[in-house]
Order: C-alpha cells, then sequence, then structure tokens
C-alpha cells in the first residue's frame, strides 16, 4: 500500500510548532499533506482517535550487538525491538566483535538492517582502533558508509590527547564525537553509585566525580578545538552543571539522558535484593543527582532522550552482582517510562516530549527525520498517552529480557510504528 | 474460651502437701533426692515442693530446672516451618549421676513430655532412679509412662484445655478447665 | 525496643543484620545463651536438628567460621557437609546459581554460604527452598559475627543499651564492622568507627555510628574496643602505606588501651595479625574477651540453626 491516511490524531510536530488534530496523508514514503481533514478514497486508513501522531522517534544510543554477541541481540531483533518500542529509528555503538572501526562493519550492519526491514540503522563509528584508545579509526570511511557520529562507549575516550585530536578532525565530517564520561581509575571496580546505599550493601562505589572529572575536561576541550562533544548517558549533577556552563559560553557541547537515570535511585539496587537488572554504568543515581537531572530535561539543558539499550543474556544477569556485565535494555520500555514520568507527573508539555525523543535527536546527528514536514521521510510514531500496561519482559521482541522495569504498571504506551510509509509494527488486540 | 475452675488455690496447696507426704513416706532415699522442675511450670512446683520437704524432714532437697524443648518429637519436620518453641533455662546445681531424680511437672497428658523429658536427662548423666510427680493427671496417656506421684485426677475430654496457673508464673492461682465454646460437655 | 516479646523469626534465611527487629535480634539472643549451656554438658549433643542436613558453602577461605559452623551443626545432630569452591564463579566453569541448584537437589535443609561477592547468599534465597544463612557476603554482611560480639558483650556488661562501643579499622573493606553497627545501634548501643580517613565508606554515618579519623578519640571512655583485621591481601598500597604506619597509628597498644574505661572489653573477630592491628600484650590480657566470642560464636550459630529450623508445612498463627 502505497497510501496511507492517519485520521482523528492528534499531530505534535515541535520542528513545525504544531500540537493540533490533525489528518496527515503519506504516499510513497513520504509525507504529502498534513490538513485538518483530507479524504483519500485510494488510502488505507488508520483511525488515530485519542492518539498522539508524531515524527518517529529516534534512539540515539542503543547497543544491537551484531557482529560477535548475537546471542544477547542482533541487528534484526534489535530492530524489532525498536519498532515495538515506537522507534522509527537508532544509531548503534560500536562495541561489536570486530568493533566497528572500519567502512567493512559499518556496512555489514547497514545491510543487516536493510535485510530487516524495520527500524533505519544509522551506525556510530568507533573513535579509535579496536576501541583501544590508542589510534584514531578511519573515520573518514565510516562516514561515507554511513556512520553518523564517533564514539568509544562503553568505554570512555580516556587519552585527553586522543579526544582533543578527535574533537578535530571530526570537524572534517561534520560530526560530533560521544563521550562516555568516566574516569577510570576513580571509577575502579565500582559496580553501583558510590553513597550511602552503596557503603549499607557493601558494594564498591563508582563516585559522581569520575563522570564529572571527564565531562569537564571534554568541555575544555571543546573550547579549545572548537569541535562537537555529545555526553552520552549524563547522571550527575556536577556533570549537568559544566554543560550548563558550557552552554552558556557557546561551546558546542550537548548531551542525552536515560529513561532510568531519571526513573531510579540507587536505592533499587537495595530494594531489588542485589537484582543485576540494576546494574548499569553510569550507575543509577542518589536522589540528589536524579532530581538535577530531571530539572536538566525540563529546563532544556538535556538535549534529547535515549536508552542506551544494552542486552545481555540472562545467564549473564544471573551471576553475583559484582561480576553480572553492566547495561539494561531499554527500546521497549522508554516511551511509556518516560511518558509516566516527565509528561504526566512533571507535565512537561508534550512537544517537549515530542521534541527530547524525535526533533532534537535528528537535528543532533543531522539526521532525516524528526518532523512530519511534508516531503520529509514517513516515519510515524503513533502512541496512546492513556494506554495503561504492565511491563512484562516475556514479551519483549529484543532476545534479552534485562530490564529494571519489569512488573510496573505505566501509562503511555506506543500503538503503531511507521516507516517509509510501512507499518511496520501495530500493537495487538487482546 | 470458657473455663470451669477445678482446684483452687488452697486445694493446690493441700495436694502439694500429701504429695510431699508420699514422697517421705516412698522415702528412705532422702539424701540422694534430687527435685528438677520440667519448664515452665514445673520449676516453681518442683521448688515449692522442696521447700514443703524441708519443713517436715529437716533435710534440705536440691531443684534444678530442665529445658525439654530440644528433645521434643513434636520439632522440626513435625511442626509448621521456622516455628520453633521458644528456649527456656536448664540449670543443674548438681550432678545427677547415682541420685533418685524426681521429675517435677504441672500436668501429665500423653506422656511426651516425660519422654522428652528422660531422653534429656539421660544425656546428663545415669541417675540411680527416676520418678515422677505431677499436680494433675488428666489421662489420654499415648506412650507407655505413669506417675509415681499425682496431686489430683482431672479426667478430660481432648477438645478440652487443661490450664494450671501458678502465682509465679501467671499471677493467678488455680487449676481450670477450658473450653472453645461450641464444645459442650 | 518493641515493647512485644518475638517467638520466631520471619522467612527462611538469615541474610544479614539489616532485616532483623530488635525483637528478632533478642531472640537469637536468648536462645544463645542456653546453648551455651550445652557445651557444658557430658554428652555435648541435642537431637533437635537430628535428621536436618547443612551445607556449608564456603567460596572464600575461611576455616573458623566454618569450623563454628560445623561444631553448631553437630551439636544439635544436624548431618553437616562442607564444601570449599572456588571463589570466581565463571572462569572456574560452573556458577554460583548451578552450585547452589545442583546441591539443593540432593535436599538439604540449610545452605550456610560464606562467599567473596557481596549480595550471593540474596540472590539464592530467592530461588532456593533451603534456608540459607549468610556467613559473609563480601563487604556487606557477617550476621553472626555481630550476634556472637553482641552475646558477648551482653554476657559480660548485663546487657547492650548505653554500651559505648568502639571498633577500629580498615571499615571499607569490613563486612563485620557493618553488621556490628547495625546490631548494636538498633539494640541501644552508641558505636564509634574509626579507620584511616582513606578507608572509611561514604555514607558510614547513615548506618548508625559516629566517625573519627583518630583511633583515640574513638576510643576515649569506650566500654568495648572492637580491633578489625587489616585485610593485608586486599590492601592495595593506593589506599595505605605500609603496616608499620598502620601500627603506629591505628594499632590498639597498652597506651592506647589506657585511653578506654578501666575494665574495657578488647574484642577482635579474629584471625589477629599480631603486632599489627592488635598488640599481642593485648590481645593475651586480661581485659580480652577473644577467646570467648569464639566459644559464643558457637551458641549463636546454634541459635540461628534452630530457630529456622523446622518443618515444611504452612507456618501457622501459633
Amino acid at each position: 500500500m502505497n497510501r496511507l491516511l492517519i485520521r482523528h490524531g492528534r499531530v505534535v510536530d515541535p520542528a513545525q510548532r504544531l500540537d493540533d488534530g490533525m489528518d496527515v496523508l503519506l504516499v510513497d514514503g513520504a509525507v504529502a499533506r498534513l490538513a485538518e481533514r483530507i479524504e483519500d478514497s485510494q488510502a488505507q486508513v488508520i483511525d488515530a482517535a485519542g492518539l498522539v501522531v508524531a515524527p518517529g522517534f529516534i534512539d540515539v544510543h542503543v547497543h544491537l550487538r551484531e557482529p560477535g554477541f548475537e546471542y544477547k541481540e542482533t541487528v534484526a531483533t534489535g530492530v524489532a525491538a525498536a519498532v515495538a518500542g515506537g522507534f522509527t529509528a537508532v544509531c548503534c555503538m560500536p562495541n561489536t566483535s570486530p568493533v566497528n572501526d572500519s567502512a567493512a562493519v559499518t556496512e555489514f550492519i547497514a545491510k543487516r538492517a536493510a535485510e530487516a526491514a524495520l527500524a533505519r540503522v544509522y551506525p556510530i563509528g568507533a573513535v579509535s582502533k579496536g576501541l583501544s584508545g590508542e589510534e584514531l579509526a578511519e573515520i573518514g570511511e565510516m562516514v561515507r558508509a554511513g556512520a553518523v557520529a564517533v564514539s568509544d562507549d562503553g568505554k570512555p575516550v580516556h587519552n585527553a590527547y586522543l579526544m582533543r585530536r578527535a574533537l578535530e578532525y571530526t570537524q572534517l565530517f561534520g560530526i560530533p564525537v560521544i563521550d562516555h564520561c568516566e574516569e577510570p581509575t576513580l571509577a575502579a571496580r565500582g559496580v553501583m553509585h558510590e553513597g550511602a546505599v552503596a557503603t549499607r550493601l557493601g558494594l564498591a562505589g563508582i563516585p559522581a566525580a569520575a563522570e564529572e572529572v571527564m565531562v569537564a575536561r571534554d568541555v575544555v576541550l571543546a573550547e579549545l578545538t572548537g569541535g562537537r562533544v555529545h555526553i552520552a548517558h549524563i547522571s550527575t549533577r556536577g556533570a549537568l552543571e559544566r554543560v550548563r556552563e558550557a552552554k552558556a559560553r557557546g561551546l558546542q557541547v550537548t548531551c542525552e539522558a536515560t529513561p532510568h537515570h531519571l526513573a531510579l535511585l540507587d536505592q533499587a539496587v537495595a530494594e531489588s535484593e542485589f537484582d543485576p537488572n540494576t546494574k548499569m554504568n553510569p550507575p543509577l543515581r542518589s536522589q540528589e543527582h536524579v532530581t538535577a537531572l530531571l530539572d536538566a530535561v525540563l529546563d532544556g539543558t538535556v538535549d534529547c532522550l535515549a536508552t542506551d539499550h544494552a542486552p545481555h543474556h540472562a545467564d549473564e544477569k544471573a551471576l553475583e552482582y559484582d561480576l553480572a556485565p553492566f547495561g539494561v535494555v531499554g527500546l521497549e520500555t522508554a516511551l511509556p517510562v518516560t511518558y509516566d514520568l516527565l509528561v504526566r507527573r512533571h507535565g512537561l508539555p508534550l512537544k517537549s516530549f515530542v521534541a527530547l525523543w524525535s526533533t532534537a535527536p535528528a537535528r543532533l546527528l543531522n539526521l532525516p527525520g524528526g518532523t512530519l514536514r511534508p516531503g520529509s521521510a514517513a516515519d510515524v510514531t503513533i502512541f496512546n498517552p492513556e494506554a495503561r500496561a504492565v511491563v512484562n519482559p516475556e514479551r519483549f521482541r529484543s532476545l534479552s529480557r534485562n530490564t529494571p522495569f519489569a512488573g510496573q504498571r505505566l501509562r503511555g504506551w506506543p500503538v503503531m510504528t511507521i516507516v517509509g510509509g510501512r507499518v511496520v509494527w501495530q500493537r495487538e488486540r487482546r | 474460651m470458657r473455663r470451669v475452675e477445678v482446684m483452687d488455690a488452697r486445694e493446690i496447696a493441700r495436694a502439694l502437701e500429701r504429695m510431699a507426704a508420699e514422697v517421705v513416706e516412698r522415702g528412705g532415699d532422702e539424701e540422694q533426692l534430687y527435685l528438677i522442675g520440667v519448664q515452665t511450670r514445673g520449676v516453681p512446683l518442683a521448688r515449692r515442693l522442696a521447700r514443703l520437704l524441708a519443713a517436715s524432714t529437716g533435710r534440705e532437697v536440691p531443684v534444678g530446672a530442665l529445658d525439654i524443648t530440644l528433645y521434643r518429637d513434636d520439632i522440626g519436620p513435625w511442626r509448621p516451618a521456622h516455628q520453633q518453641p521458644v528456649l527456656r533455662a536448664t540449670n543443674l546445681p548438681e550432678a545427677i549421676d547415682g541420685r533418685v531424680v524426681c521429675l517435677v511437672d504441672d500436668v501429665l497428658y500423653t506422656g511426651r513430655t516425660v519422654r522428652a523429658a528422660l531422653d534429656t536427662l539421660m544425656d546428663y548423666g545415669r541417675p540411680r532412679a527416676i520418678r515422677l510427680a505431677v499436680l494433675v493427671d488428666r489421662g489420654h496417656r499415648e506412650l507407655p509412662i505413669a506417675a509415681d506421684f499425682v496431686g489430683r485426677t482431672v479426667p478430660s475430654s481432648r477438645v478440652e484445655d487443661v490450664q494450671v496457673r501458678l502465682k509465679e508464673t501467671d499471677g493467678e492461682e488455680g487449676v481450670w478447665i477450658a473450653r472453645e465454646d461450641g464444645h459442650e460437655r | 525496643m518493641s515493647g512485644e516479646r518475638v517467638t520466631r523469626l520471619r522467612g527462611k534465611d538469615l541474610l544479614g543484620i539489616d532485616p532483623l527487629s530488635p525483637g528478632e535480634i533478642q531472640l537469637i539472643l536468648d536462645t544463645a545463651v542456653e546453648m551455651r549451656e550445652i557445651a557444658q554438658r557430658p554428652i555435648k549433643k541435642v537431637p533437635a536438628l537430628r535428621g536436618k542436613t547443612v551445607v556449608n558453602l564456603f567460596m572464600e577461605a575461611s576455616t573458623r567460621t566454618r569450623f563454628s559452623f560445623e561444631m553448631a551443626e553437630k551439636r544439635l545432630s544436624a548431618d553437616s557437609l562442607s564444601f570449599a569452591a572456588a571463589s570466581s564463579s565463571v572462569s572456574k566453569g560452573e556458577t554460583l546459581l548451578d552450585t547452589a541448584l545442583n546441591l539443593e537437589a540432593m535436599q538439604p535443609d540449610f545452605l550456610v554460604i560464606r562467599h567473596p561477592h557481596a549480595g550471593a547468599p540474596h540472590r539464592l534465597a530467592k530461588v532456593l527452598r533451603s534456608s540459607v544463612i549468610n556467613a559473609g557476603d563480601g563487604a556487606h554482611e557477617h550476621p553472626t559475627q555481630a550476634l556472637l560480639d553482641a552475646l558477648t558483650i551482653r554476657l559480660r556488661r548485663g546487657g547492650l543499651a548505653g554500651q559505648v562501643v568502639a571498633i577500629v579499622g580498615d571499615l571499607q573493606h569490613s563486612r563485620v564492622v557493618r553488621s556490628n553497627v547495625l546490631l548494636l545501634s538498633r539494640m541501644g548501643a552508641k558505636v564509634r568507627v574509626a579507620g584511616p580517613p582513606s578507608l572509611i565508606p561514604v555514607g558510614m554515618a547513615a548506618l548508625g555510628c559516629e566517625v573519627y579519623t583518630r583511633m583515640e578519640d574513638a576510643i576515649a571512655g569506650a566500654d568495648v574496643v572492637m580491633m578489625l583485621r587489616i585485610q593485608l591481601e586486599r590492601q592495595g598500597r593506593m589506599n595505605f602505606p605500609t603496616v608499620r604506619e598502620y601500627y603506629d597509628f591505628f594499632a590498639l597498644t597498652p597506651e592506647r588501651l589506657k585511653l578506654a574505661r578501666k575494665d574495657c572489653l578488647v574484642m577482635h573477630p579474629g584471625p589477629m595479625n599480631r603486632g599489627v592491628e592488635i598488640d599481642s600484650r593485648v590481645a593475651d590480657g586480661p581485659q580480652s574477651v577473644i577467646l570467648e566470642q569464639v566459644t559464643n560464636g558457637v551458641a549463636v550459630r546454634m541459635a540461628v540453626l534452630y530457630l529456622l529450623a523446622g518443618g515444611y508445612g504452612e507456618p501457622t498463627a501459633d
């Protein structure tokens, strides 16, 4: 079907400053028209009464694990999880095996994504060869093959000299360096946020200072080089203050926040009795930091949201807390967790919510999409703000189930995802 | 729950006096006699008997306390999960080897408590003999056990509860038969 | 402390002091007092746990705690088996969970577990039907140690409320200090902890104690001084320089002991590093109750096993 008419929905498109009841007509994979009332006898009609119709959500931070770790997730299962979560596009991190530090691996990932034909995949290439932090990877070649940014995530670019050169070199390609900000020697062998809860639980802590020190360094280097740095999964009060200052001074420093860092406290580790599904890096923080993060999202210091979707096999997460790998999945809970928390509980305007998930990510990484302006790609996220459901990991499309939100009752769920004018996912009727 | 008094304080006192007299009569073994009360109410009863014996014979009889919980046959698998009975003190001021131990308890019913008491005592040594003194015998023995000295025989039915209450442990004094409402005699 | 007398422990496991109410702590200590008496008998055995199987799964080196548990188990007539397994699970093959599930297939009633990683007993307790007793998990808790320490103080002093207890050593890595602070503060004692500032965990005071960096300040006038073993094997040289420097500033010497009250009790969870955190003259001196701690350890472990035992029937209101 190459004609799709979405009717009666509430269309929210910050790029067009739109928030209104409108019909949307999609033709041959592009947005053809928006109007208060559209008639088209040839189109397949989708009734979006009571639903929000938004430009397709984009998750700029996911781990698809392929090549190399297909037992945790593959590109195919990852994009299936993405569309089930309402995402029309994802950017995937390079810590695969082999590392995505070459055009060959970048092309492989793109190929897999094309075969799956669900969400769009924009690879993020490595900053350093093999993620070893010693030599620059072939950034230009990767960009030619489709990379939209570079990062050494799950590790920091810990060598300041290399970070400086990366910030300079990437300016040639107009892409940012995304940094996982963690000073490794301060973090040492920590497994959760360093604080009263960690002390009570006898677990080694990762101090907030480990993040702040690295963010401070990156801000200085951004100023030195004029380059663009994007702080991945920011989580501490101190780091946010530095980003705020940097922006005030006109530096090209941006940041993203994850749903779990907004919704959960370090206390969750104690409450779950050492459940490794509460273990990720950066860790869940204490109230002081979570409050600061929330404020930063509400006041615009945080540019966009991203899940840091990090699948791990159940066997790996069944290990002792110290030994289990860091990371939780997020694609299939992101929308309800953040909608419920930010819009419903903290009064974030719906337009801002859509901007955080769609408009801003697209702009940040210069991606097509992020708007329903006529002529743009027909990538649409439709969600029901009143839908209520309980998070059930057994029904995830992802291969992995490591979520801290199992059993939570949330309000605000995706109901349909459209990519390039095709309905790639819709919620089953029960 | 309704309760009917079957012995008052005076009757308890008289029963104990009579039991003490019987102990003396059976006697000849007074020098070896050692009263050991079974926790909880057997202990104050043993002390009272010791005082009565001292008054009539002029001799001090040692008194000990024995907690038999760890030897009961109804702890462990036959008990609801993780609900062990509370342990109380065992205090035997003298060795029991070669002595004539007289166990003292408030009520003799199925005999299982006495069985546990016998097994407990055996792990402390080898008495020359063990006798049993109870304030109330309510029948319904499930083991072949009999008391040597009985204060009063109180026939009871299985749905009833025979309650001995002593000043030292309960703040009141008497023996009652209690039954749940609905179980009429 | 609550007025109502507690007669049983909630739950099937003893995973730490943190979940215990003052009433439950009192129950364990009262029961342990009676258990001590069994060691005085000619036959040091009671049939209370006859036919019960206890598996001691020690994934971390320990002789004395394991021995203490084994002795407690045997005194209660339980059948006792001990496994000393390699610590790191994944690299050595079988995961902790697999080891435990395999053991449970043989239907033990109790699993006593010591593990180098915090939270391991808790994860096991969730999936196993057996009663799980934590014999030390990483730097988190060592509940039976805190209970035996409390029993020792109670027997010597008549009670815990109002006692001033100083605990000195490597606080960062010590499960003994965490369990002790929780228990003692919950029972009304006043706890002061001291150690090198580079070994004091963040938020320590929130557990229920005053934190000092000078040992002398913590032990001034104390009723009890408890010395922690300095973890030489885990001691990164980035946290503390040398043993010699440790002795100079943080050892319990006869001179420092004089700062405490005149008949202050000297305690140590063992094994001691003589000449490092404690001077031999103090360890062997008249104020030392270190060996009583060992005796009380068996009684406390007997009490815990006894109270957690029972059938598989549904708990009823007594």
